[in-house]
């Protein structure tokens, strides 16, 4: 993130509009053509914002994609993203949904590393969280579980208490509730 | 059928006349096909940028897009220039690039280029085709996005493979009967509500501006626009690319506006109450410091573009639609507004900030242009390169035709206005083309002389040679304590020793006493291209001047007597 709000000092003048920033989750239906993801990602890159998570998958109407992305950034500037994206011709639509009229979800494999006294803690955590053991060695045991990524990021926390040797998440995926458009 | 002559196929179907560019391996079997066509006229380069801004200077000229066919490799990498000048303008170019076959992409082939993916952010839209049957498709749907909307420029990159029929098959599809294209949504009609809501905020003011862009002569919509500010009795203000749009003659214009516009024109849109952008996109030239532009103004944002929505300036109304159909509209809902007082005190600024430059030493350009705008009866089509000789030339050729200014705007592109006027040429031959050029940017692209040249086209080329890049050094001596460095075009060669090696007419112009002699002599050539070497005064500076990121209230309008600060502005 290029605006970050805690750079300014009493001395420099800030340079950039203090506003602070916002996490903004944007739903794409887009042409599945070579090259679509490349544009898609230029309207951040040019700015050198980053894309936090992205997602793409086929969608169910034929030779299109879908795609949800998640960016933090000042709402003007995210706002303007959005128009520039719905303007690249590959682009069918791109919608925010940061609101509350969407749901999200995130799935993710935790791999951590325990001995066979803590596995019970772990298993048990992992059934709180509904999750559920895909994997277990002599020396690991891989978890998966799936909800929205607040859910995940409170997983990974408690599991960092013990030896998590790898995480790897899907990235958010949202869907419109009730007969709204994503 | 091979995909090379579909290709050509669909130039002819969409009424193309010339194809500018340079050939090379990966685009001869389209080179081959060429030899077949009987509509369509190649032009040969000397360097594929000039081709793009032939092309480029072509479409502005016409209204028709401008097409580009060049080779893979470094022949397409140096079209990126023309691709982004067009762009950042909005000007409606189809360029074809040849490249290596497709089992080799990706392998670095000989004279293998990535240009589909080197040219994105510089394109409205690119295709690389795998299929010879994509090609009819393909190329429909290039010429409907370069022309439809905001204009722009699209990239079509054709393997050998694909265009040669072998070993991939030939192209056996047909065109389609229409472009299918579910993400690229066109204008939708204006909103009513919108138009009501912009007409009640029209008449409610009493210091109203018009401020019309490139996109009010992109769609068309110079005679509305005479006729909305008749009606309302609205001054008028027009961008660099708005030239045009308006006539800077008429007593209503304050003629151009920003950073080297006129007084007269900063000081109305600095006071006014309401500002009404028409096919404008507030730039970072004409608003200066953003925060304190019209604060407290109304302002109205028509544009084909739904992106530029709110991009630099939050408007009171925006109305999405395309320049000439909203202001046919809106025309309707409004009368005229009470602007006695204000067009009074506009008349008052034009009297005491008169454009003026000083008639001692050296030749200046302000009167090589003044006299130019005089004797060509502002008729001329004008073209420019970037820098000092632009900005005056904007000021001192005044416009009145609809596409009679070609410059560029957006990118500041040096080594435009030669090439441009080769393509202006093209399009117009009935009518008068002047380069304009600057001593710097004529360097960059002069081998285009030999295709002037070649092509016998009476254009009247001025290199203002003032030894300087005369813009970077008017910095340096405003804002750098005049430190100059990397500024000093010593060793510039004799023009027109040069002019006459490519087999062009060169005349000298030295004095302010030879303007009209010279111009005359020049203006009265018609055997192919015309150069003057116009050896200028080297330390002038332009002004009126807002420095960048300064508000308009704090433009400079003579030459200032202490050090300014560095402006804080881009560039």
């Amino acid at each position: 993130m290029q605006n970050g709000s805690s750079t300014s000092t009493a001395t420099a003048a800030p340079i950039v509009d203090q506003q602070t920033d916002q996490q903004v989750t944007i739903g794409l239906l887009v042409n599945d053509r070579p090259g679509v993801l490349v544009r898609i990602s230029q309207v951040f890159a040019r700015r050198a914002y980053n894309i936090e998570s992205l997602v793409v998958s086929q969608a169910h109407i034929p030779n299109s994609s879908r795609m949800t992305i998640t960016c933090s950034g000042p709402v003007d500037v995210l706002n303007q993203i959005i128009l520039q994206l719905n303007k690249l011709v590959d682009v069918i639509h791109a919608y925010d949904h940061s609101d509350d009229q969407a749901i999200t979800r995130e799935m993710g494999l935790f791999k951590v590393a325990c001995s066979v006294e803590e596995r019970t803690e772990v298993l048990q955590l992992t059934e709180v969280f509904r999750g559920k053991a895909v994997d277990i060695s002599e020396e690991t045991i891989t978890l998966e579980a799936t909800g929205d990524s607040e859910k995940l990021d409170a997983l990974e926390k408690l599991l960092n208490k013990f030896d998590l040797r790898e995480m790897v998440r899907t990235g958010k995926v949202v869907m419109a509730r009730g007969s709204l458009t994503t | 059928m091979r995909g090379a002559d579909k290709v050509i196929e669909a130039l002819e179907r969409q009424g193309v006349e010339y194809v500018f560019g340079h050939p090379g391996g990966a685009a001869m079997p389209i080179f081959d096909a060429l030899v077949d066509s009987k509509k369509l006229k190649f032009v040969l380069t000397r360097h594929e940028q000039g081709a793009t801004h032939m092309a480029d200077g072509y479409a502005r000229a016409t209204g028709k897009p401008g097409v580009v066919l060049v080779t893979s490799g470094p022949g397409a990498t140096n079209t990126i220039t023309g691709l982004l000048t067009a762009q950042m303008d909005s000007s409606p170019l189809i360029v074809l690039t040849g490249q290596t076959i497709t089992s080799m992409l990706g392998k670095d082939a000989f004279q293998e280029a990535d240009i589909f993916g080197i040219s994105m952010p510089v394109v409205k839209h690119s295709y690389l085709v795998r299929d010879p049957n994509d090609i009819p498709r393909v190329m429909m749907e290039a010429f409907h996005i370069a022309t439809t909307g905001r204009l722009g420029p699209v990239l079509v990159d054709l393997p050998k493979d694909v265009t040669q029929g072998h070993p991939l098959p030939e192209c056996t599809t047909d065109f389609p009967e229409k472009v299918y294209l579910p993400g690229y949504h066109l204008h939708p009609k204006p909103d009513p509500q919108c138009l009501e809501e912009a007409a009640k905020l029209l008449m409610a003011s009493r210091r109203p501006v018009l401020y019309l862009g490139g996109g009010c002569i992109a769609a068309g919509g110079h005679q509305v626009a005479h006729a909305f500010a008749e009606k309302t009795r609205m001054p008028v203000t027009n961008t660099l690319l708005g030239k045009g749009s308006f006539p800077e003659q008429h007593d209503l214009s304050v003629g151009m506006l920003g950073m080297h516009g006129t007084a007269y024109a900063n000081r109305t849109v600095e006071h006014c109450d309401l500002i009404m952008s028409v096919g404008g996109r507030w730039d970072d030239r004409i608003t200066g410091k953003l925060s304190e532009f019209c604060p407290n103004a109304k302002k109205i944002h028509i544009d084909i573009d739904p992106a530029e929505h709110g991009k630099i300036v939050m408007p009171d109304v925006f109305i999405e639609g395309d320049a000439r159909q909203v202001m046919e509209e809106l025309i309707n809902l409004v009368g005229p507004i009470d602007t006695e007082e204000w067009l009074a005190q506009i008349d008052a600024w034009k009297k005491k900030y008169p454009l003026k430059y000083g008639k001692k030493g050296g030749l200046k350009m302000q009167a090589v242009f003044d006299r130019l705008y005089e004797l060509t009866n502002g008729d001329a089509v004008v073209t420019t390169d970037v820098g000092q000789h632009q900005m005056w030339a904007a000021q001192f050729y005044k416009t009145k035709h609809h596409r009679q200014w070609l410059s560029s705007g957006g990118a500041g592109t040096m080594g435009f206005g030669f090439p441009a006027a080769i393509g202006a040429q093209f399009g117009r031959p009935d009518n008068l083309v002047v380069a304009i050029a600057g001593d710097g940017g004529f360097q960059m692209t002069l081998c285009e002389l030999s295709t002037a040249v070649l092509n016998k086209l009476p254009i009247k080329i001025l290199v203002m040679d003032n030894k300087y890049l005369g813009m970077v050094r008017q910095w340096q001596n405003l804002f750098f304590d005049n430190r100059l460095s990397g500024v000093d075009l010593e060793g510039n060669p004799d023009f027109v020793k040069l002019a006459e090696a490519y087999g062009a007419k060169g005349l000298r112009l030295r004095r302010n006493a030879d303007i009209d002699k010279i111009l005359t002599q020049a203006l009265e050539y018609n055997d192919g291209p015309c150069l003057i070497h116009a050896e200028c005064e080297k330390e002038d500076n332009v002004f009126p001047m807002i420095p960048a990121n300064a508000p308009l209230s704090e433009m400079i309008i003579e030459p200032p007597k202490h050090k300014l600060a560095a402006p804080t502005g881009s560039t």
